[in-house]
């Protein structure tokens, strides 16, 4: 188990002006476990990275030292892959669990890693099924990775990882793009590995409640360089509340929940009859038999495991896939003299009325700068110029996107992304909001900045619709739930599900 | 749920047989001798007893009906409309059976046509049948190990293959948001644009992905060292020599028939 040191290091990506770390004065000794936390953009990504050994001083500047047990870290892990000691330094896990994967079989893919530390044969197949056992996924060896869920993938990853028995285990935001239920596996596995293998853990998450019981030290990096707080992690947290929420970070009782609200049950904006919906290359329909109404200024929330057909449904409701069976039918308002299913509407029809937010803001930018991607919407709903100027300013000054209007969409930050999808959805100022998992992976001040957003959205009369994970979301909007499981959908109000 | 799943079992294909498991290299090199045994000629002796031979070897590729029609209907869209052109535009030579204005049938063109389709369904449906029975991650083992490609290249792209099925979704999203988005409706000129920019988007998103991948990869010791051990051993043995051997003995009869039929002529030398 090495001891990490870095002495003032500091690491500059190639091409880049600015250092990514600066000035890193840090040392972790054997076997603890330290939460790293800093505004996003501080460098916590590259720190851990470096760590992992995946730094060539070769390639990017680097400047003092960042060791593991005395020994450059990139040398490090060259030399634990090429001497066949069957051993890495370090493992490393990263937040998408999707591109993680390797290979199309579950044992294969945790075979790979043993393969290129040159394991002999006769090893590899009893050390793939012992992480395989470790990390709790009871898959067949030849069970194609496909086939699992998001939560299921990540902890299969965490076994390539762990089968190389690495004495440092380095967790990028491990559990943001897993569901509830997904997330306190991981959690529940990755402790129970630390407790059994006593290796050292650097983690990066900004969700911390959940991981107290895990680390037991807070090291906060300083955005232009250096160690800022440095401590007992429960302390750290309880001493710095206010600054580390500033940052982004998910203090406990740290983001106040805002006041429950009732709003009068305003007009239909939109009901469901007996709808059906499915996927693309299914024959049978995911959900059946739906039946749902929504009325302007009320918000409603789609909660359910991964898999279960919210997706789906969102998008069928926001008029972009036809319904297998049955109608959505818009409300008068919202219709405008249109016929009333949205999936009939043509899309510049469509745009004016519903707005669609993605689960990967990417998915939806279209333009090569953040002005244009706001200007899309009201452009193609025959806006004028003076009119669609005024909306962008107005939209950009509220979502923090003016210093960005010339910055390619592509190149911003997850949080400035999403606030930025979200903008292009109200551009063309439509009558009910569809988001699929918009707190996905936001730290705890864009998850404050867009739930803000959207209670404002709500008392101006807009509906909004939600697929979604995240409780605290719930409890801070939904009027109402709508449980999404089996196969069918059930309405209930919001108060009851909180409760529980 | 991914929508082109590359890997999974597929149906309609029985793993035991013969063919569908034999080494994927010796498969690969059957495949390979066929074809250039058939690019050598257009003539309907040599490839249709190449096409007859290859329909008889069909029983030991251990695919149904169904599945060679879902993975082949390529093939046949490729070769029908080629022999059909061949025979009306193709050089005339002997009877006229058929005149509409420049367009002409005669002996000798419907004969090329008939070679030309003959032709690509013979060169077609090894190819399809390698692709079907063979699995990707095999086909990279066997690159490696058998054939001693680098594993570096082999490695890499297998990881790359599956990303494929991935983009495929990304794409439907893609699509899906500029609907959202209210684009994709005007006219032939805004499609073209709406599209370039689609290919535009997936593209980033692929390098995104793809780096990510890249990363997780090293970080298992990807691409270190020269010294690597294999999970799954890829061997050649003495049945996948036969496949091979099968292969050149197929391409030499269905020779020696155009040869003594007279109708074998080396198309290079035309």
């Amino acid at each position: 188990m090495p001891r990490i040191t870095a002495r003032g290091w500091g690491w500059r990506h190639p091409g880049r002006l600015a250092w990514a770390v600066r000035g890193l004065d840090l040392e972790i000794e054997h076997g603890e476990r330290v939460l790293l936390l800093a505004p996003s953009g501080a460098g916590k990504s590259t720190l851990l990275s470096g760590i992992a050994g995946l730094l060539d001083p070769e390639d990017g500047d680097q400047e003092g030292e960042l060791l593991l047990d005395g020994v450059p870290a990139h040398r490090a892990r060259v030399r634990a892959a090429g001497e066949g000691t069957g051993h890495a330094v370090t493992g490393l896990l990263l937040q998408d669990p999707q591109a993680q994967t390797v290979l199309a079989r579950c044992g294969d893919d945790v075979a790979f890693g043993l393969e290129n530390h040159a394991v002999p044969r006769a090893e590899i197949w009893p050390r793939v099924d012992a992480a395989l056992a470790d990390v709790g996924l009871d898959v067949a060896r030849d069970r194609p990775t496909a086939r699992l869920s998001g939560g299921q993938r990540q902890r299969l990853a965490l076994a390539g990882v762990l089968a190389l028995r690495p004495g440092v285990l380095l967790l990028d935001e491990p559990t943001a793009m897993l569901d509830p239920a997904g997330a306190a596996a991981l959690r529940r596995v990755v402790a129970d590995r630390l407790e059994a293998t006593g290796a050292t853990c650097v983690l990066v998450e900004h969700r911390v409640a959940q991981w107290l019981d895990v680390v037991d030290r807070v090291v906060v990096l300083e955005p232009g360089g250096g160690v800022a707080v440095d401590g007992p992690a429960r302390q750290v947290l309880a001493d710095h509340r206010a600054p580390l929420t500033a940052m982004g970070v998910w203090v406990p009782g740290g983001t106040p929940t805002p006041p429950s609200r009732h709003r009068p049950a305003g007009q239909q904006v939109l009901t469901t009859e007996d709808l059906a919906v499915g996927r693309r290359g299914l024959t049978a329909p995911v959900l059946s038999g739906v039946d749902l109404r929504l009325d302007a200024g009320r918000a409603a929330a789609l909660l359910g495991p991964n898999g279960s057909g919210k997706s789906t449904l969102a998008l069928a409701l926001g008029g972009l896939a036809k319904p297998d069976a049955g109608r959505v039918v818009a409300g008068t308002t919202l219709a405008d003299g249109l016929r009333p299913e949205p999936h009939r509407w043509r899309p510049p029809e469509l745009v004016r009325r519903i707005g669609s937010v993605f689960q990967d803001p990417r998915h939806q930018f279209v333009a090569s700068t953040v002005a244009d991607e706001l200007a899309v919407g009201p452009r193609r709903t025959g806006a004028s110029a003076t009119e669609t100027a005024v909306r962008l300013e107005e939209l950009m000054e509220r979502l923090r996107l003016t210093h960005l209007a010339r910055a390619n969409p592509f190149t911003l930050s997850g949080g400035e992304q999403r606030r930025l999808s979200v903008a292009t959805a109200l551009a063309t100022r439509p009558h009910l909001l569809v988001l699929d998992e918009p707190t996905f992976g936001q730290d705890a001040r864009t998850w404050a900045e867009l739930v803000a957003l959207l209670r404002g959205l709500l008392d101006d009369g807009t509906a909004l619709v939600a697929a979604t994970h995240d409780e605290d979301f719930v409890a801070a909007l939904a009027d109402e739930v709508w449980q999404v499981g089996a196969g069918r959908v059930v309405p209930e109000p919001a108060a009851v599900v909180v409760g529980r | 749920m991914s929508a082109v799943d590359l890997h999974a079992g597929a149906p309609g294909v029985d793993r035991t047989a013969p063919l569908a498991r034999a080494n994927p290299v010796a498969k690969l090199l059957a495949a390979t001798v066929l074809s250039l045994g058939l690019l050598l000629t257009v003539d309907v002796v040599t490839a249709g007893t190449a096409l007859l031979l290859e329909l008889a070897c069909l029983p030991f590729a251990g695919l149904s009906l169904s599945a060679l029609l879902r993975r082949g209907w390529i093939v046949l869209l490729a070769a029908i409309p080629a022999g059909v052109a061949t025979a009306f535009l193709g050089v005339d030579s002997g009877a006229v059976l058929l005149a509409a204005g420049p367009l002409s049938v005669t002996e000798g063109s419907l004969e090329s046509g008939a070679a030309i389709t003959l032709r690509v369904l013979a060169v077609g449906l090894p190819g399809v049948v390698l692709l079907a029975t063979t699995d990707p991650t095999e086909l990279a083992d066997s690159l490696a190990q058998v054939a001693r490609l680098p594993h570096r290249f082999v490695l890499a792209a297998l990881a790359g293959t599956r990303l494929m099925g991935v983009l495929a979704e990304e794409w439907q999203q893609l699509s899906l948001a500029r609907r959202a988005r209210g684009l994709g409706a005007d006219g032939p000129l805004g499609r073209v644009r709406t599209a370039t920019g689609q290919v535009f988007a997936l593209l980033v998103l692929a390098l995104r992905r793809a780096a990510t991948l890249a990363t997780a990869m090293e970080a298992r010791g990807f691409g270190v060292s020269t010294e690597r051990t294999w999970a799954r051993p890829s061997r050649f043995r003495v049945r996948d020599g036969l496949v091979v051997l099968g292969g050149v003995a197929l391409t030499a009869a269905a020779t020696a028939a155009g040869v003594l039929a007279g109708t074998w002529q080396l198309t290079l030398a035309r």
